[in-house]
């Protein structure tokens, strides 16, 4: 497997008035095409490690690492035109909420057709038709319909699956799916996550899929990395999670409350000073 | 079973739309109900309307055995009655503190030893007294939510109306949330009536639980029956299915 992505002490940091605040402290990992799982709770860093690769960071955040390196491109040093290039072209995300990340006065066809002719010379009829077809590959229904239709007119599971359309349209090699269906209702999240699977299965893409939900990600991907305070506590292969050695991955598994299991009180994380060191 | 709060046959109407058909549950004293669906499935709505937030448009409401009068609603049945909602970001006044959030229920209903009851509440909910005088932006989301409970608890109400209290907090953070209603509840003999999608937390924390479609009960059954499988609708099942996660080879049927 060749690895695309390598990241290396990832640090990423905002100065603000009470001091440096260290979000991201040094996190090192490779990806290749396979599906890696970034789980962690609010806090932990992980959105800022998809948004550092993305090159989203706000501008007056510090960010460093020894290697942020995509397919032999460093994306540190590389210039803002090269980055542009990348983003939407070779590296996506997919965001948490559709009702926030489209562009409300723009139809959703318009949105797609405005992505794929920023990375690709293609004619407006030809754009129109990958569009269409794309959004007939997320399952959408009456896909010349919704192409016309503007996001507040849609569902959202319909417009997360447009987002999804929207961001494989040039496709990428890289996507980053920071809670792609923590907006979505239970029953509509397998089918987004289902049609997820299966273009990134098809297309050979690497994902990395960013959640709080530590059994769905374990699910859905091959390799977890879990994150607590910054930094990776513990990497481990999804099929392992039983294995888990660190206390707080551990608290993570238990302190759901599953169907069947009668525990009265439920488990509760301990935190240990020393998990955040 | 004598129920504390029933409804029967009650409907919210806006205009044509009914979010509400028709949908009769009781709930007995001491009792914690679930009402599980998915969005727009009238959950919500139902729980609105017992609290006085939906316009209810027919059928009635019925508290302790008195029906109640849903168009003039008073003092007693707020203080019998509260409510705890979804989102702790949206639901304290940001330019308030603890103090002040706590204050305002008993001045509502002039209850006069203001002082001790904010110290009690605190402490029931698990924050000190240091948490008083800071504002909610100083708060994690699970103080919040705890701070909304305190809110609720202050006035001493018999029944909590529970909208998806977790679902905007951490997996780590609600299992202390839900273990801090579970110990309430028990200590001070309440009544629940809890919304959630997610069917473990349902099961976790309710007895008995109403399936919801289209602003319709679809199904009754007790968590022990939805654990062991014993379900009648297609829906439910899916719902069912729904929250055990992704399986990949279901996905690629």
């Amino acid at each position: 497997m060749s690895t695309m992505l390598t990241v290396d002490d990832l640090r990423v940091s905002f100065p603000t008035r009470s001091g440096l605040i260290e979000a991201v402290r040094g996190v090192s990992f490779t990806l290749g095409r396979e599906r890696l799982g970034i789980v962690g709770e609010s806090g932990s860093g992980k959105s800022q490690t998809g948004r550092a690769i993305m090159g989203l960071t706000p501008a007056h955040a510090k960010i460093s690492a020894k290697t942020l390196n995509f397919d032999g491109i460093d994306l540190l040093t590389a210039p803002a035109k090269v980055r542009r290039s990348l983003r939407g072209s070779r590296i996506a995300m997919i965001l948490q909420d559709p009702k926030y990340s489209l562009n409300p006065v723009m139809s959703i066809g318009r949105q797609i057709v405005e992505t794929l002719r920023t990375h690709e010379n293609v004619s407006k009829r030809e754009a129109r038709d990958r569009a269409i077809s794309m959004l007939e590959a997320v399952q959408i229904r009456d896909a010349g319909r919704v192409f016309d239709l503007h996001p507040h007119e849609v569902s959202g599971g319909m417009g997360q699956r447009a987002m999804i359309a929207m961001m494989l349209i040039a496709g990428p090699e890289l996507l980053v799916a920071d809670e792609p269906t923590s907006a979505l209702d239970v029953t509509v999240q397998l089918e987004v996550l289902g049609i997820l699977d299966k273009l990134v299965a098809d297309r050979g893409m690497g994902l990395i899929f960013i959640s709080h939900d530590l059994r769905l990600v374990s699910s859905f991907c091959d390799r977890v990395i879990v994150m607590y305070a910054g930094k990776i506590v513990e990497e481990l292969a999804a099929s392992d999670l039983g294995n888990a050695k660190h206390p707080y991955t551990q608290g993570l598994l238990n302190c759901m409350p599953t169907l069947g299991t009668n525990r009265h009180p439920l488990p509760v994380l301990d935190r240990q000073p020393e998990w955040a060191l | 079973m004598t129920a504390i709060v029933s409804a029967e046959n009650l409907t919210v109407a806006y205009d044509d739309f009914l979010a509400l058909d028709a949908v009769s549950i009781d709930v007995a004293p001491g009792e914690s109900f679930g009402l599980v669906g998915e969005s727009g499935s009238g959950k919500s709505t139902l729980l609105r309307a017992i609290a006085g937030l939906s316009p209810v448009t027919g059928g009635r409401i019925v508290l302790d055995g008195k029906p109640l009068d849903v168009k003039h609603r008073d003092k007693a049945f707020y203080r019998q009655v509260q409510m705890v909602f979804q989102d702790p970001y949206g639901s304290l006044h940001p330019r308030q503190t603890v103090d002040r959030l706590l204050q305002e229920p008993l001045a509502i209903h002039g209850v006069q030893d203001a002082e001790r009851r904010i110290l009690r509440a605190l402490d029931e909910v698990g924050l000190g007294s240091s948490f008083r005088f800071r504002y909610s932006h100083q708060l994690s989301g699970g103080q919040r939510q705890r701070i909304a409970i305190a809110r609720a608890l202050i006035i001493e109400p018999q029944i909590m109306l529970l909208d998806e209290p977790t679902s905007a907090l951490d997996a780590s953070v609600q299992a202390e949330v839900l273990n801090l209603l579970e110990q309430v509840r028990r200590d001070r003999k309440l009544t629940y009536i809890m919304v959630s999608h997610d069917l473990g937390v349902v099961t976790h924390m309710c007895e008995r639980l109403a399936v919801m479609k289209n602003g319709k009960v679809v199904e009754r059954l007790s968590s022990a029956d939805l654990v062991a499988g014993r379900l009648k609708e297609d829906y439910t099942k899916n719902l069912m299915v729904a929250s055990k996660g992704f399986v990949r080879a279901a996905s690629m049927a």
